[in-house]
């Protein structure tokens, strides 16, 4: 993905703000996370779709569905560790600004 | 040296149009979520916001360039407020007006997630002002404004960007648009005929609509605030 | 901001208490709906024990919420409660005040029992309001109905000296408007449709308070828990499903589902049963004849089906999750012998795709398009594609939007492919069981996936 390293970590961009929560701190590095779709805003644009083809498909209207993910999940998907800088990438993206990553609820 | 800055000044500003341009024209087919020539939608916005960048840094030299050479004459006053500069001032002004929205729409853009969707949206409505402004403050104000070359590159710029928001205005622009207006739809129970359903009928099912037809429009509702007594 | 003020009627001292309504008939036990009949037929509300206690209370008599979630009361509450002592309790500032509502609104078309229950007995469930605003600490009350049952719930304020605090929010007459964050949206004045919530509403609601919204039913059962105590209220009932319910009896007259929700004065029969009541005995009590039925729709229209044969279950939750149904909010609509259990649904999806907020795209592009491929198998439509769509539009939205409409929907066509799977077969050979086998139906031509889309 080496489009996206021109913006990473150099002074004059920002990183991406990825995360959000109650206090703004988001999963801990190298935890699973949520992300939460807010199905208000989301407008099928498909960004989140190609940073993550592993975790979300495109349904025949362009928004994103959870592959293989329970009902429960749909709206809040599970992101397993090795995909959370993707989500992350996904969050900061998301041209709707619809997209939110927060730690994995309590079970 | 004030030579080296001189040309520096027109040299970053011609740039910083041509960069201009193609940050409208990207910024066009990233609203329109599109890929482009291979490029999957995330690198289309990312490019975008790139050569924006990139815009937006010969923009800044183009300002500080001219700042620096005496013979432009440019004060700090001039180059944030406009049309108060010696030397041409509307034209000059339009470029300072140009470098204030640029200034507005970088900023909103980096803290898009803190300013919020709706000022970040209304502001970037304001690159298709930016642009032209840009254009006429180049033709106007620049040495070689109006030079033939120059002219033909302006009219390049001018084609694409024409044809951008002649494609933006078009009806099927977005890939897969969903029209939506959120609205409390008013019961209108009679509005929704029954499917054709008898308990004795048998031959064909009267013909129903296979949309919901549409309903009255509705009253927004607003919470009645009514104290006892 | 002020807290609720005390009734001026002196509390109870905790001797004789007024004696407990019998039997069943509990929540319409005052003769009519004036505050000198509710108070003869429950003697006075006492705010004394508002609080710890009355959750205690409530969460031994199993108390849970008569909307439709079936989400416990006493936890409710205390959530409520909690949050707001985490603020700072009653000394906290006027933003960081709880607020309650009770939700009136009964957005569902085939339900009337909230409009009954106002109509009937308003004093109770503002009782049980403020009962509930006092437990959890709010510093507002506001009770949000339809437009016709304002003046009612305005006059029996009237009659109170109490109730002050009390606003009254309209709500829309839509299908959503009784969902939890249609209700905040409309107490908070921006119109009535659900918005994306993170946070629980007891922890952030209206203004970002702590908000607890209650069906104006439960909100009744909680005040006679505070009156008449845990062993009065499980005296009727079944020990998992204790006390009573209200139930919206409907159908059974041959008509379809939106023509018997479009009944001037509302649908059917309202009455008050027990956990214990068998379907069977709650259709009866409604005056349908059980032997004319083919199956019943419970849970309203994002219910299931059930068929006659299940009609002696107990109108339990254990007894009725196994068909995918609940008692919710305890509505019934019986489908009589002679009719079709596809062009029901089929016409129940339409009104359903009608209502959508139109906020969310899996919703407003798929239940359309559900209802459409629906009702062309409920016409006669033999495409053999049919059926399978249906289910896969259904699986599409189900668990993609902001609220549970998609979700509700689709749970509504899930169970009518199970209960009328002999219908489908039927419909694709041209045939339809409605009424018993008869001359085949001439089909429509057939179509392909993807046309008319």
């Amino acid at each position: 993905m080496s489009a996206l390293d021109l913006g990473r970590g150099t002074p004059s961009s920002p990183r991406p703000v990825g995360a959000a929560g109650s206090g703004r701190s988001g999963p801990v590095r190298g935890a699973a996370a949520s992300m939460h779709v807010d199905w208000t805003l989301c407008d099928g644009r498909g960004l989140c779709t190609e940073l993550l083809p592993e975790l979300l498909e495109r349904d025949e209207w362009g928004h994103p569905v959870a592959v293989g993910q329970p009902p429960a999940s749909r709206s809040d998907v599970t992101v397993p560790p090795e995909l959370v800088d993707a989500a992350r990438d996904a969050v900061a993206l998301c041209p709707r600004a619809a997209l939110r990553l927060r730690p994995l609820p309590l079970p | 040296m004030t030579e080296a800055l001189w040309a520096l000044g027109r040299g970053t500003g011609v740039a910083a149009l041509v960069l201009f341009t193609a940050a409208v024209v990207l910024g066009v087919v990233t609203r329109s979520g599109r890929p482009l020539a291979g490029l999957p939608r995330f690198s289309v916005t990312l490019v975008h916001r790139n050569v924006s960048l990139f815009a937006t840094a010969f923009l800044l030299v183009h300002v500080v360039a001219l700042l620096f050479d005496p013979f432009a004459q440019l004060t700090l006053l001039d180059i944030v407020v406009p049309f108060f500069g010696d030397f041409r001032p509307f034209w000059q002004g339009l470029g300072t007006l140009a470098l204030d929205l640029t200034i507005a729409i970088a900023l909103t853009g980096m803290l898009r997630r803190h300013v919020g969707r709706r000022v970040f949206r209304a502001v970037h409505w304001g690159t298709y002002l930016l642009w032209p402004v840009a254009l006429a403050h180049a033709i106007g104000n620049g040495t070689n404004g109006t030079d033939a070359w120059f002219l033909a590159l302006a009219g390049l710029c001018t084609v694409a960007v024409v044809a951008s928001v002649a494609w933006r205005l078009s009806t099927r622009f977005v890939q897969l648009g969903t029209r939506r207006r959120p609205r409390a739809t008013p019961r209108d129970l009679g509005s929704v005929p029954p499917t054709g359903w008898t308990p004795t009928q048998r031959t064909p099912w009267a013909d129903t609509p296979t949309t919901p037809p549409a309903v009255a429009r509705p009253v927004p509702s607003r919470p009645v605030e009514r104290l006892p007594r | 901001m002020t807290t609720l003020a005390p009734p001026p009627v002196p509390s109870s001292t905790g001797g004789t208490r007024h004696p407990a309504p019998n039997g069943v008939r509990r929540l319409f036990a005052a003769a009519d709906p004036s505050l000198a009949a509710h108070l003869a037929a429950f003697g006075p509300l006492t705010l004394d024990h508002a609080g710890p206690d009355l959750i205690a209370e409530l969460q031994g008599a199993g108390l849970d919420g008569r909307g439709g979630a079936h989400f416990a009361t006493w936890r409710k509450l205390a959530a409520a409660r909690a949050e707001q002592q985490g603020r700072g309790g009653p000394a906290a500032r006027g933003r960081h005040r709880a607020v309650v509502v009770g939700n009136g609104a009964e957005g569902e078309p085939l339900s009337r029992k909230d409009a009954t229950l106002l109509d009937r007995a308003p004093h109770l469930v503002l009782d049980g309001l403020l009962l509930a605003a006092a437990t959890v600490g709010a510093s507002r009350a506001v009770l949000y109905t339809t437009p016709r049952l304002l003046p009612v719930v305005e006059a029996a304020l009237r009659e109170r000296g109490d109730a002050s605090d009390v606003t009254l929010v309209e709500a829309p007459d839509t299908f959503l408007s009784g969902e939890a964050s249609s209700v905040v949206a409309a107490v908070e004045g921006r119109p009535a449709v659900p918005s994306d919530r993170i946070a629980r509403l007891t922890t952030s609601g209206v203004g970002g308070r702590p908000t607890l919204v209650q069906n104006v039913e439960t909100l009744a059962q909680l005040a006679l828990v505070a009156r008449f105590g845990v062993a009065w209220f499980r005296s009727v009932g079944a020990p998992a499903e204790p006390g009573t319910r209200l139930v919206t009896v409907s159908g059974g007259d041959g008509r379809s589902p939106m023509a018997t929700a479009a009944t001037p004065g509302g649908a059917g029969r309202v009455l008050e049963v027990t956990g214990t009541m068998s379907l069977r005995r709650i259709v009866e009590a409604a005056g349908v004849d059980p032997t004319r039925l083919r199956a019943v729709l419970v849970g309203g229209f994002h219910g299931a089906w059930l068929p006659v044969g299940a009609l002696d279950l107990p109108f339990t939750r254990e007894a009725l999750h196994p068909w995918g149904a609940s008692p919710g909010a305890g509505v019934v609509w019986a489908l009589t012998a002679d009719g079709c259990g596809l062009a029901a649904a089929a016409e129940i999806t339409t009104y359903l795709a009608g209502q959508s907020a139109r906020q969310c795209g899996p919703c407003l592009n798929g239940l359309p398009r559900l209802a459409d491929v629906l009702g062309r198998l409920a016409r006669g439509d033999r495409a053999t594609w049919l059926p399978g769509e249906v289910t896969r539009l259904a699986g599409l939205v189900t668990g993609r939007g902001s609220c549970h409409h998609p979700d509700g929907t689709a749970r509504l066509v899930f169970s009518t492919l199970q209960a009328f799977a002999d219908d489908v077969r039927h419909h694709l050979e041209g045939r339809c069981l409605a009424g018993g086998p008869g001359p085949s139906v001439p089909s429509a031509t057939p179509t392909r996936p993807g046309e008319g889309r």
